[in-house]
């Protein structure tokens, strides 16, 4: 099996992906010719040629209007937002149209549409290249969010959206794209949308996250097994439709919980999954529920100092785990 | 209308045709404000005085290739697309067989995927952007078809107006985009809301021909969406066209126009009904007279109260339907919490 990069994952299936079904179309701003600002799309324009990968105008809601009206007309578009900072000109036709196309048409119209968002921050980004935004589109009926957190689920997500008959919204971890490397086999699989994942199992206390937070979390359960602490880490991969029954699992069985995000705290993801716990849950708990999330600032600021006070980090995930082990 | 004098057969048999669509348009219209002041519809927005330029754009589609993205004031549009009397009161009655939304929506929404109508919302314009989509897909997979989109010229405005002609004029994508300038964004006139005296004139700015038609002349309009059809076809990209018309009623049902345009205003706007001056055109001809006259308007009464009894007495959405149709996999749970 080979060794892949979370960004090398993602291009390999969208090349498997163009080349078994003909109606796969891939369009953003820079993703043709450069092959996409971080290079996910290097060499597929020159393998498909322009009608299937194609540079568009830089104008966010035309690159998903359009796609919403390419996938009702037969194609399956999987179009790419440059940074997930600038997805907000196109929110209006995700959460509007995308979401609502198959409840409003009664059943008679669907949107089979992946979109492609790179997001997340401690890459120098500053506030405009640093957002985590699912929470925003995780509180719409009729949208999938999905958020692969290692190369391996990176590409059977991916697969998956794909063939996914509803519009989902696929974020990438910038920080993730390079930095993460795993076995991922050659052959095509899928993973379910709507399935967590326990990246470790361990008995003293759940780690429930997404993202690059998944390996940062993986290093602190590492870190605090030689304190003697079990750690185990449940990675969400779809923050909607959430995992319930794996929530629920996983805080019944340690009974302590630490919900673990980078994006903002206030109404994330971290407050449903909280209160799913506290609905199906609560007599099973040690300990009340935890977050760690980012600051609830407007953005991650630029100066590395100001960076990575806002990042979380595996020494925090670690200090906020052992505080709760030791409630 | 100069062309009348030197038209084929079936040009005449297509202009009759056209009125008739028109007059039985106008009629279905006037009877769902009736049922709105009856109480027995809650909303009614509508394309009265539009009806001459949607006659003349659909004939000069192919019903059976093309797609429409229509907006609210396109009931006209719509029947001449294949949408039945019935289909359209099941619609302004809010009843569950409505092929539109099944009630969800508000009437006028229009939408019907074996009849090539795209679903809208109510945020204006985000249908210009998936109707050069529909049309990507046609260049993409090179078929011979078009795409006709209609808005009205306060939705030029928007951003996604501007963004939609760019895109697809730099990827000739064939679609036709019909503006219906009825003067009025709901209550601000149109020098209010743009600097431009002509819609049309804005297609420069995208490098696409820019037409300018009188929307009281369907067969002026007709030309001009079948040429923007054979350009599209030709691979030579989008076309606007901007209709001048008008909007005999409110905004909407609950509208009041009265504060802010005159009686004088509307009256002289009238002079202009489409329907009329069609018919003149017709009788002019020897195409029409007074017994085809009182023929047709018995047959479209008939249809109409057909309509309307069809609508009425069909059944209302269960409730245990709101649940339906959030995700293609309905027998999973639609999200996370909430559906214990």
């Amino acid at each position: 099996m080979a060794v892949m990069s979370y960004l090398e994952a993602i291009r390999e299936t969208l090349r498997q992906e163009l080349r078994r079904d003909p109606r796969i179309m891939i369009y953003g701003e820079d993703v043709g010719v450069r092959g996409g600002v971080f290079r996910v799309t290097e060499g597929l324009q020159a393998e498909f040629g322009e009608d299937r990968v194609m540079d568009s105008p830089l104008a966010e809601a035309a690159i998903i209007g359009t796609a919403i009206g390419a996938a009702v007309n037969g194609l399956r578009p999987v179009p790419e937002i440059q940074f997930a900072d600038f997805i907000f000109p196109a929110a209006n036709q995700i959460i509007q149209e995308a979401a609502r196309i198959r409840y409003r048409s009664n059943g008679d119209f669907h949107v089979p549409l992946v979109i492609r968002a790179p997001f997340g921050g401690g890459v120098h980004g500053a506030l405009y290249h640093s957002q985590s935004v699912e929470a925003f589109f995780a509180h719409v009926p009729g949208l999938k969010v999905v958020i692969p957190g290692t190369p391996y689920d990176a590409k059977g997500l991916l697969a998956a959206a794909i063939q996914d008959d509803d519009p989902v919204l696929y974020l990438e971890h910038k920080a993730a794209y390079r930095s993460l490397k795993g076995e991922v086999p050659s052959e095509r699989y899928v993973i379910p949308l709507g399935k967590a994942d326990v990246k470790r199992e361990g008995t003293d206390v759940s780690l429930i996250t997404y993202g690059l937070m998944v390996s940062y979390s993986l290093k602190a359960a590492e870190a605090l097994a030689k304190e003697g602490v079990s750690v185990e880490v449940v990675d969400l991969r779809s923050i909607r439709p959430l995992d319930v029954e794996a929530i629920v699992a996983t805080a019944r069985k340690t009974g302590k919980v630490l919900i673990v995000h980078e994006d903002n705290l206030t109404g994330g993801v971290g407050g449903e999954v909280s209160a799913l716990i506290a609905e199906h849950a609560l007599f099973d708990l040690d300990a009340p529920i935890m977050r760690l999330a980012g600051p609830d600032v407007p953005a991650m600021p630029y100066s590395p100092p100001l960076e990575h006070a806002f990042m979380v980090t595996p020494e925090k995930i670690q200090q906020a785990a052992l505080k709760l082990a030791r409630f | 209308m100069a062309e009348a004098a030197r038209t084929t057969g079936a040009e005449r048999d297509l202009w009759v045709r056209m009125y008739r669509l028109m007059v039985l348009s106008r009629a279905l219209d006037h009877r769902m404000w009736i049922l709105n002041r009856q109480g027995k519809s809650a909303f009614v927005i509508s394309g009265q005085g539009q009806e001459g330029l949607q006659a003349g754009a659909v004939f000069a589609l192919d019903p059976a290739v093309d797609w429409l993205a229509p907006y609210y004031r396109d009931m006209t549009l719509v029947l001449g697309f294949g949408m039945t009397p019935r289909e359209v009161m099941l619609g302004q009655l809010a009843k569950a067989a409505d092929p539109s939304s099944g009630g969800r929506q508000m009437p006028a929404h229009w939408g019907h995927r074996a009849r090539r109508i795209l679903t809208g919302s109510s945020p204006v314009t985000t249908q210009v952007t998936h109707a050069a989509g529909l049309a990507l897909a046609f260049r993409v997979r090179h078929e011979r078809a078009a795409v006709l989109s209609t808005l009205g010229e306060g939705s030029t405005n928007q951003g996604e107006f501007h963004e939609a002609l760019n895109f697809a004029a730099v990827h000739r994508l064939p679609l036709i985009v019909l503006v219906q300038n009825n003067g009025y964004s709901i209550s601000v006139p149109q020098s209010k809301e743009m600097a431009v005296a002509d819609v049309a004139a804005r297609a420069a700015g995208y490098g696409i021909p820019g037409v300018v038609v009188r929307g009281s002349d369907p067969v002026a309009v007709y030309e001009a969406v079948r040429a923007a059809r054979e350009r599209a076809l030709a691979g030579d990209g989008p076309t606007l066209i901007e209709a001048k018309t008008h909007r005999y009623t409110p905004h909407s049902s609950d509208d009041d126009d009265r504060s802010y345009r005159t009686p004088e205003e509307l009256r002289a706007q009238k002079q202009d009904d489409p329907i009329t001056l069609f018919r003149e055109v017709l009788a002019a001809q020897g195409l029409w007279d007074d017994e085809a006259e009182a023929r047709l308007l018995q047959e479209v009464k008939l249809v109409v109260d057909d309509a309307t009894d069809y609508a009425e007495k069909a059944p209302y959405p269960d409730p245990a339907t709101l649940w339906l149709h959030v995700y293609g996999s309905d027998d999973a749970p639609a999200a996370g919490a909430g559906r214990d």
